[in-house]
């Protein structure tokens, strides 16, 4: 059975301006011991996933469909089996730990308090678990004092990892856990997270909009083009052979060095995102897509099969319906 | 190295136009009042430390390395922005003197956070126009109008029909744009040198490309020389022509970009190359530990207390580890235009003739663009 399984997702906000759909009919696996990477531009809406797993959106924005963690569906929880489920069932890590920390708490406390709220240990046994989490995400435990000014950028997002790792939930969201950080720590960080999913086995969606990144950690890529996943697959052949003239784009952006096709050649797509509130019609790539077609603004997209277990939604896809048949 | 190497790098590179020899930026730590009062000796962080780079007409220079190794403070004290203690910088051959406001129309910066750098409450065509006022610039060399010539930097900058845009509001823009707006105020001044401090940092990753592309093409038009500072080494291999690597205040390694990446010498560009991420690439040996700190700078080389070759032994066999713990070292030419900062590098340098791929595949950097 899937740790996470999303069905039929949508995600809408209310906004004084209007309905804003954030996220349109969304459907992914993650199984244990597996990554998801999720990829898309500011605005995408993977953020917006993220925080509907864990209920996060305030009451007035509408989520419908399905999201069973572990076989329980998070929409139908009552507040209190919710809370249960938060951090226990599937934690998260923000990005910008820089502003995740409450600053006038020592960490070690803020860590220790999700243990203690959850019921799983005392106090004393919390302070105890919360010297091996540091240990275990590479922090000296005496550490445990210190306050977030204290520790640098990597560090905190060590703690941060720690604190997501404090339940032992099954699910861990990762959003964005590098993007704050500088090239080297980002490294370390990236390595540690890898190594600490392998080793208990966790189920994780990764978020970030560096798809080198996403290569480097995920088993699969999801890409998502407003608020749709556009592109489905195992993680190095879409990266290295995308399917979908988006997912090139994004791969385009972090070339791999010594890739002559990119030497001199920064490839860019043009124009910008889409207005979530005035998706193109048809395909909603279309306006920026280099390879689009007369049937394409006309196109209802849906994923096709692009080869063996990977799908894109594009017209160009081997299993896309043939052009002649489209433009009927 | 052989002659023809050596006559092909140099005629590749333009005529100087920014020389930085010697340059060191320290900044004083804080102090509290008392040790103030007692005269205790304050903590000084030297960001840039002695450092000689050469920016050459119609070239993109990549300045990488990590958050706090100096790169910003470099770029700024060449923009003028801060005092150096030390060492020079010459602008067509002459040094800087106190009167920048000439020297400030010919180097213009683009900033990382493009809704930062403009004022939310200015127009578009004021943000344009700000800098032609500020220089006293009322009409163009060829007599255009003010409103000619921010059109002219708006279309320059891929803001097409530059009159659509006259009347907006950054916030109206997205960020792609606004940074395009930044780079045509840089331009509208025809300046011959544009500093980017990570100027794609903070844009979506779709729309780097395009600035990118854009940077490219006012140099290739205008026959700019631009200084990238960026911790993306895969950014540098897109643009750059030459990429120098620094360290703790010191340039480590320079060179033509597709030296240095393809066959780093420095044992900390090697470390910064292998932290790009790529697909099965997590469990590659990585630096560990953060950036050292400027205020309390290693003897030797900068680099020993996290270097693979001191810390695997390697040095010891070669017999340099204690040269390298112990006596600093600057910069040595290993193959033409290519320098380097390391003991091990040194080694064998005589043997090497060219280094540098066959002919037919280097290109000459002008010839390169879109």
């Amino acid at each position: 059975m899937s740790v996470l399984s999303v069905r039929d997702l949508h995600v809408t906000y209310r906004t004084k301006g209007g309905d804003v759909p954030a996220v349109r009919d969304v459907t992914f696996d993650i199984d244990k011991g597996h990554v998801l990477g999720l990829a898309g531009e500011s605005g995408c809406g993977k953020s917006t996933i993220a925080g509907a797993i864990l209920r996060l959106h305030s009451a007035r924005t509408r989520i419908e469909g399905e999201i069973l963690l572990e076989g329980q569906d998070v929409l139908a929880l009552r507040p209190g089996p919710l809370r249960a489920v938060r951090w226990t069932g599937a934690s998260i890590i923000f990005q910008g730990a820089l502003h995740a920390l409450n600053p006038v708490r020592r960490v070690g406390d803020q860590i220790a308090e999700a243990i203690t709220v959850h019921k799983l240990a005392g106090e004393r046994e919390a302070r105890v678990r919360t010297a091996e989490l540091l240990e275990h995400v590479g922090l000296p435990a005496r550490r445990i004092d210190d306050y977030p000014h204290e520790l640098s950028g990597g560090q905190k997002q060590r703690v941060m990892i720690a604190m997501a790792l404090a339940c032992n939930p099954s699910l861990v969201i990762a959003d964005e856990p590098t993007t704050a950080l500088d090239v080297m720590v980002q490294a370390q960080v990236l390595q540690l997270l890898k190594s600490l999913q392998r080793e208990l086995g966790l189920a994780m969606l990764f978020i970030t909009h560096d798809l080198s990144v996403l290569a480097e950690v995920s088993d699969r890529i999801a890409i998502m083009y407003a608020g749709k996943i556009v592109e489905e697959g195992a993680a190095d052949r879409v990266f290295h052979e995308p399917a979908h003239p988006y997912t090139t784009a994004l791969a385009g952006a972090f070339p791999e060095i010594g890739d002559m096709r990119f030497r001199g050649k920064p490839s860019g797509l043009g124009g910008d995102p889409p207005d979530p509130q005035q998706i193109p019609s048809g395909c909603p790539f279309h306006p920026r897509c280099p390879v689009a077609v007369d049937a394409c603004p006309t196109l209802d997209v849906d994923l096709w099969s692009a080869g063996e277990d990977r799908r894109a939604a594009c017209i160009h896809v081997s299993g896309a319906p043939s052009l002649s048949e489209a433009s009927t | 190295m052989s002659d023809t190497a050596l006559e092909r790098h140099e005629q590749t590179l333009g005529e100087p136009i920014i020389e930085v020899r010697g340059l060191e930026v320290s900044f004083a730590g804080r102090t509290s009042l008392l040790q103030g009062f007692r005269r205790d000796k304050v903590s000084v962080a030297t960001a840039v430390d002695g450092v000689d780079l050469t920016l050459h007409e119609g070239e993109v220079l990549a300045l990488a390395g990590e958050s706090g190794c100096g790169k910003t403070t470099l770029a700024r004290a060449i923009m003028g922005l801060i005092r150096p203690n030390a060492g020079q910088i010459l602008f067509r051959g002459k040094p800087l003197g106190r009167k920048l406001h000439a020297y400030r129309r010919e180097v213009q910066m683009v900033f990382q956070d493009p809704t930062a750098s403009l004022n939310p409450r200015q127009t578009i065509y004021e943000s344009v126009a700000e800098g032609l006022r500020i220089h006293g610039i009322h009409q163009g060399p060829n007599g255009e109008t003010e409103e000619g010539l921010v059109a002219r930097a708006l279309s320059q900058a891929g803001l097409r029909p530059p009159e659509r845009f006259y009347l907006l509001f950054p916030h109206e823009l997205s960020g792609g744009q606004r940074q395009r707006v930044v780079i045509a105020g840089a331009l509208v001044l025809d300046p011959k040198v544009i500093v980017a401090d990570e100027p794609v940092s903070n844009l979506d990753a779709s729309v780097r490309g395009e600035i990118l592309q854009l940077l490219l093409k006012v140099r290739d038009e205008l026959r700019l020389s631009i200084l990238i500072v960026t911790h993306d080494l895969g950014l540098a291999w897109t643009v750059a022509d030459r990429v120098a690597v620094m360290y703790l205040g010191r340039i480590v390694e320079v060179g033509p970009a597709e030296d240095v990446l393809l066959h780093p010498r420095h044992p900390y560009t090697k470390a910064l190359l292998n932290v790009v991420p790529e697909a099965g690439g997590i469990d590659r040996p990585i630096l560990l530990g953060e950036p050292p700190d400027p205020t309390r700078i290693p003897p030797g080389c900068r680099f020993n207390p996290r270097c693979p070759v001191v810390a695997t032994g390697e040095a010891a066999k070669l017999g340099i580890e204690e040269r390298c713990r112990e006596e600093d070292l600057g910069l040595e030419e290993l193959a033409p235009g290519h320098l380097a900062a390391c003991y091990e590098a040194w080694i064998g340098r005589d043997s090497i003739t060219s280094p540098l791929p066959a002919p037919s595949t280097r290109e000459d950097p002008r010839t390169l663009g879109p």
